[in-house]
């Protein structure tokens, strides 16, 4: 369960997070959406610890992970897919998925099991990352997270630019690492997408958690979505 | 003597000149490319090499071979050892700002250079070669009757400084090894690429960074060591090799390994001629003609790759 409690972030004197909370429970996919400038990315990148928090805590499986030092954060388990992939973009397919791999100190099946749900990575297996395509590096970007074998994933707008065929891959790995009891924190833009996948959806406001909702109720009422995420 | 024999032996000595300048440009280099730290401190740790050198050769004394294999391995350590030292104390708490870093790094400069003079003294002291036969070298001349080799008063070079070269192409391979071939390279390009990715996926930056500081101090050092048997310690030494390595670094291409140690060979041999024909000011004018031409033209260096 990755449990974020009344944090406060923002960069330099500019506050965007203002005591969000929220909690993805295991085996859950949480979807959080919002306009533009909400506090969405920061969000992830305040749980990553790659931004200080001034107030709250977040915690993994009960256990306090914002105290640790960012680069110790991924070691308690959790997974990070960048908005914009943001690979390693001169070493190899493989130098990437290594990186992941050493995190926590996954063993060879791991990386075997990621090269199942991502055939295509082992074609490209000796590639250099930015000579992929884009749903290509989306699938590397996945796939070097799920390497962590991770307790909690965060995917920043996995789907964000790619095809049809490659959104409904990434989608069925998403909802596959679901059934293996993995914590889901998503953020995506398109609706549509969010109410395929998600369990539940958290509306953000000015840095805030508004209010949260199952996607059930979502999908029978659109208004919320009008209010929140409409122009 | 005619132009031939003084022509390579300029070559000798650029060559020289281009092995201790490949070293030191690598480690600026290298410093630049995964930290984004413009280094002004690095002649200094090239002087601190020297330097240190001179002193572990005295402490060792006997064979000048003794106290020198000593200093090759001492005078790198010590230096990588004060650079790791000063990047977690100083410039990790400049969150590593480009600005902040390079004031500091000046500040770093005067305090090495300062504690130097009052310590080691204004006095240029030489280190004793381990080896240094002197080998002639012959020229082939056209007289009466055809073709015939001599030797040329003056044309020679030292086993050392033919030792100097094979020494750096060693270090440099070896470097390259390190950095393309090891799990510990693989985590610095990956800091180099994206910091916050490396951090993200556990790489111990912080770590990874003062390492990074250290081992270019180190090369720096390990550069001034080759070279103190030729040229002696001194506590000004530092300012030349500075001057040269950002040159190098410019023309070749930031945080370009090959195009760093090219644009060594190309600024080391060109000094070298230059200055045996004409005059050292001139090799450096032309050098800095060079860097503003690069900039210019082809302002990511030779085999620098444009920022996306």
């Amino acid at each position: 369960m990755l449990e974020l409690d009344g944090i406060s972030a923002g960069y330099g004197r500019a506050q965007v997070l203002r005591e969000l909370s929220l909690t993805v429970e295991t085996g859950e996919i949480l979807c959080l959406l919002g306009r533009n400038g909400a506090g969405k990315t920061t969000t992830m990148l305040a749980t990553m610890g790659l931004l200080p928090l001034t107030a709250g805590a977040v915690r993994l499986d009960g256990r306090e992970i914002s105290r640790l030092p960012a680069h110790m954060v991924p070691r308690a388990g959790l997974g990070y897919v960048p908005q914009g992939r943001r690979l390693f973009a001169d070493l190899t397919v493989a130098q990437n998925l290594e990186i992941g791999l050493r995190a926590r100190r996954s063993g060879p099946e791991t990386l075997e099991e990621v090269l199942t749900l991502f055939p295509r990575l082992r074609d490209r297996y000796q590639q250099r990352a930015q000579t992929l395509s884009g749903g290509e590096q989306q699938m590397l970007a996945t796939a070097r997270a799920l390497c962590l074998r991770p307790k909690a994933l965060l995917l920043d707008e996995p789907t964000e630019g790619l095809q049809p065929s490659m959104i409904e891959a990434i989608r069925r790995v998403i909802v596959q690492m679901r059934e293996t009891g993995v914590a889901v924190l998503m953020v995506e833009q398109r609706v549509d997408a969010v109410l395929s996948v998600a369990d539940r959806v958290t509306f953000i406001e000015n840095g805030q958690a508004r209010e949260s909702l199952s996607a059930e109720a979502l999908r029978r009422d659109h208004a919320l979505v009008e209010r929140y995420v409409g122009v | 003597m005619e132009i031939g024999p003084y022509f390579l032996l300029a070559t000798l000595e650029g060559a020289v000149t281009a092995a201790v300048l490949a070293l030191t440009a690598v480690g600026l280099s290298l410093v630049f490319g995964v930290m984004r730290v413009v280094n002004i401190a690095h002649g200094e740790f090239f002087m601190l090499g020297a330097v240190i050198a001179w002193w572990v050769a005295q402490a060792v004394g006997g064979h000048p071979a003794l106290g020198f294999a000593a200093a090759l391995v001492i005078a790198p350590l010590i230096v990588g050892g004060l650079a790791a030292a000063a990047d977690m104390t100083i410039l990790k708490r400049l969150d590593y700002d480009p600005e902040r870093t390079i004031v500091a790094t000046i500040g770093l400069l005067y305090v090495i250079q300062q504690v130097t003079l009052m310590t080691y003294g204004p006095e240029a002291r030489p280190v004793e070669a381990p080896f240094g036969t002197r080998l002639a070298i012959p020229w082939i001349e056209h007289a009466e009757g055809g073709w015939r080799l001599y030797w040329p008063w003056g044309l020679s070079t030292t086993s050392y400084k033919l030792a100097v070269m094979a020494a750096a192409a060693a270090v440099l391979l070896g470097v390259w090894a390190l950095m393309a071939r090891t799990r510990i390279g693989l985590v610095m390009r990956a800091t180099q690429m994206d910091r916050g990715m490396a951090l993200a996926f556990g790489i111990p930056v912080e770590r990874v960074y003062a390492l990074v500081f250290g081992l270019g101090a180190g090369l720096a050092a390990l550069a001034a060591v080759l070279i103190v048997p030729i040229r002696q310690a001194h506590y000004l030494m530092g300012a030349d090799p500075l001057l040269l390595s950002f040159i190098v670094v410019i023309i070749g291409g930031l945080g370009s390994l090959p195009g760093t140690v090219v644009a060594a060979v190309l600024i080391g041999l060109s000094d070298g001629i230059i200055s045996v024909f004409f005059s050292p000011t001139l090799a450096k004018i032309i050098a800095t003609l060079l860097v503003a031409l690069v900039l210019v033209f082809r302002p990511q260096g030779l085999f620098g790759t444009r920022a996306a």
